[in-house]
């Protein structure tokens, strides 16, 4: 551990309060720079030290286990207390590493979509978005969670609105993020608000003692239970909650699309998991009745329609934007099957489903910035005219679809293996089905990139353009990640494991 | 129909919430729909009061003492009470064992955090429709819709 060694102490003991605190305190200060590099370079920065952060803390906590953070000093049942486990460890590395990867590609892609007297503020607003994504994960009380939450959907909310200097239906997709958003958001505050009638805190350890004592708890916890996954249910797009997703996916600027995508949704699904088998477990009758027939029947029938939907879609934002439903139904049916190894599973399919759709956007975000192309049929010869950002494009195609020695291969063989383990022969094909259709609409705009020759503009065939280098650096490093978890999988499959066995009380 | 009477505020809790979620998946016009997601919003924080609500409770406020049921050292007398130490004084607060009733003052703290939230959604919404009604010059998403018909229909803007 002599990367540990390098770290200071302090950080180790308050790096939970410091990972929430510095971009909370960054993004007011971000907001009054003199605009322009000033303010990329303090996000970049700010971005810089939580990646570190979340590498030490999660190797820290690997070493000693959970660690509890009293805010204020003030203990547990009663203070706002941080917590650090298996389960949320990996999710913060995941989240800090998203920023910082898209800080990086925001530096060429902000210069052409976001007018110069408001890209201050744009990095301001990322910087509360990622306070508030970190906050929701580490908070170890619910009602915390919930203010959380709310910071990184207001922020988001305003960043994809942003995307109206380019396209001006990210006004109206942003206000229907918005109301859907604020709705999911009030529905998991009137969860939260039952379960404190039932148990009388809000501290999520102690709730889940409390309901443990009750066996499950009355009526009332009933209640709150369902409105808790409609509310995370909407702001982790389940598949008939999405409407707002495709939208919000198509019409934020590009580097936000790259950062909603493999983090937002992701820590929806984390609090999700968070909620069900923590606070609540499935040993009640109607927690395991809402994993067996709403999760896993909501997560099937996502998984074939939105990618069906996917299919037919004539922008490509979109298409990733439907298959992303498609794929939060994987991780629902993971969890829905509620075993170790499909916990684990969809947990692991969490991870790596938001570093493949993360690299996607970012890819796709560069062929808007040279060629101002978002539909499937622009992207002809784009496998010449941008050899680069196709390759990675291609890569993270092929580990969206599952092809072997990929990141998606391995979340699939998991998953497919863990509802095999269980019984459920009918969702194994069902995985097998999706991926098919997954193959055809990547492959429908790989072979348009590939088989055919650039367009002529003009009566001259297009030249060979490539993205600028901090574009293709952040995409190849996810395009690289997703080929090294797929020949590599061990670490990533046994962080998952952890996740899963800490979940479910079998570790 | 007791039940109704002897539960008035979650009734009226329920009814707001309905009217105001109503409001929003039913009208067709911006300003509309955030009013209604207002009254939804608000419904919430009635709720949450009413969670507050000790029958018999007086105000929460900490009563510089001795006599009820801490001895001249401090030491608390009765299991449950919870002493709170500021400055010099002690205060104690009433809880399960003392004769002191109180509400509960949690939710209130609870959902002034919340309002502070309402407002900020309500304000986003309303600078998005600021901002739409610039663009569309209109605030009708029927009339949006068919404003970018052809947009959707080409999947590209220009």
């Amino acid at each position: 551990m002599s990367f540990l060694e390098l770290i200071p102490d302090w950080l180790l003991i308050h790096g939970p309060a410091f990972l929430m605190a510095l971009p909370l305190i960054m993004a007011a200060i971000t907001a009054i720079l003199p605009n322009k590099r000033v303010a990329w370079a303090s996000t970049f920065i700010v971005t810089a030290i939580l990646t570190l952060t979340a590498f030490s803390i999660a190797l820290y906590n690997a070493e000693v286990g959970s660690t509890l953070y009293k805010m204020g000093g003030w203990a547990p049942p009663h203070g706002i207390s941080l917590v650090i486990d298996a389960l949320n460890a990996p999710v913060i590395v995941l989240i800090a590493v998203m920023a910082f990867i898209t800080v990086i590609y925001a530096m060429p892609a902000t210069i052409a979509e976001i007018k110069p007297n408001k890209r201050a503020p744009f990095y301001a607003a990322f910087l509360l978005s990622i306070a508030g994504l970190l906050g929701m994960v580490v908070s170890g009380d619910a009602f915390n969670v919930f203010v959380f939450l709310e910071v990184s959907s207001i922020s988001t909310y305003v960043l994809v609105a942003m995307g109206a200097a380019r396209d001006r239906r990210a006004l109206s997709a942003a206000y229907n993020y918005l109301i859907l958003g604020s709705i999911g958001a009030t529905f998991f505050v009137i969860g939260v608000g039952f379960l404190y009638m039932e148990t009388g805190t809000l501290n999520m350890a102690d709730m889940a003692r409390i309901l443990a004592d009750m066996d499950g708890g009355s009526r009332v916890s009933k209640i709150a239970f369902g409105f808790i996954v409609i509310g995370l249910g909407l702001k982790l797009a389940m598949f008939p909650l999405h409407a707002w997703l495709p939208g919000a996916y198509a019409y934020a600027p590009t580097p936000v699309t790259a950062f909603l995508a493999s983090t937002a949704t992701k820590a929806a699904l984390y609090l999700l998991l968070r909620f069900t088998f923590f606070v609540f477990d499935p040993s009640y009758t109607y927690v395991a009745d809402v994993l067996m027939f709403v999760l896993v029947g909501l997560g099937v029938i996502g998984m074939l329609f939105a990618s069906l939907q996917a299919i037919f879609q004539t922008d490509v934002r979109r298409m990733l934007a439907f298959s992303s439903v498609a794929q939060v139904g994987y991780m629902l049916l993971g969890v829905g099957i509620a075993t170790t190894a499909s916990v684990a599973a969809g947990y692991l399919h969490l991870l790596n489903h938001a570093v493949i759709k993360g690299g996607l956007f970012l890819a796709l975000g560069a062929m808007w910035y040279r060629f101002g192309i978002t539909r499937t049929q622009d992207f002809q010869g784009l496998g010449q005219t941008m050899p680069w950002t196709m390759g990675a494009f291609t890569i993270l195609g092929l580990s969206l679809v599952g092809v072997p020695f990929t990141a998606g291969f391995v979340s699939k063989i998991n998953l497919a293996e863990a509802a095999a383990d269980a019984g459920w022969w009918w969702a194994v094909g069902i995985i097998m089905l999706t991926s098919i259709l997954a193959l055809i609409y990547i492959g429908r705009v790989l072979l348009m990139a590939y088989f055919q020759s650039p367009p002529e503009v003009n009566g001259n065939v297009v030249d060979r353009n490539e993205a600028p280098l901090m574009m293709l650096f952040p995409m190849w490093v996810l395009a690289i990640a997703s080929v090294v978890i797929g020949v590599e999988a061990g670490v990533m499959v046994d962080a998952a494991t952890r996740a899963a066995e800490l979940l479910l009380g079998t570790g | 129909m007791p039940d109704i009477f002897s539960h008035f505020n979650y009734v009226v809790v329920i009814v707001l919430m309905m009217t105001g979620l109503y409001t929003v998946f039913a009208s067709r016009n911006l300003i509309k729909k955030l009013a209604g997601l207002s009254v939804f919003q608000t419904s919430v924080f009635l709720l949450y009061i009413t969670i507050g609500k000790v029958t018999g409770g007086q105000p929460p406020i900490l009563i510089k003492d001795k006599s009820y049921g801490v001895d001249d050292e401090g030491q608390a007398l009765l299991d449950g009470v919870v002493q709170v130490a500021a400055g010099k004084d002690s205060y104690i607060i009433g809880g399960p064992g003392t004769d002191i009733l109180y509400s509960n003052p949690l939710p209130h703290v609870l959902i002034l955090t919340a309002i502070v939230v309402g407002v900020a959604t309500l304000s986003i919404g309303l600078a998005l429709t600021v901002r739409i009604r610039e663009v569309y010059e209109t605030i009708e998403e029927d009339e949006i819709e068919a404003a970018d018909f052809v947009y959707n229909l080409e999947g590209t803007a220009d």
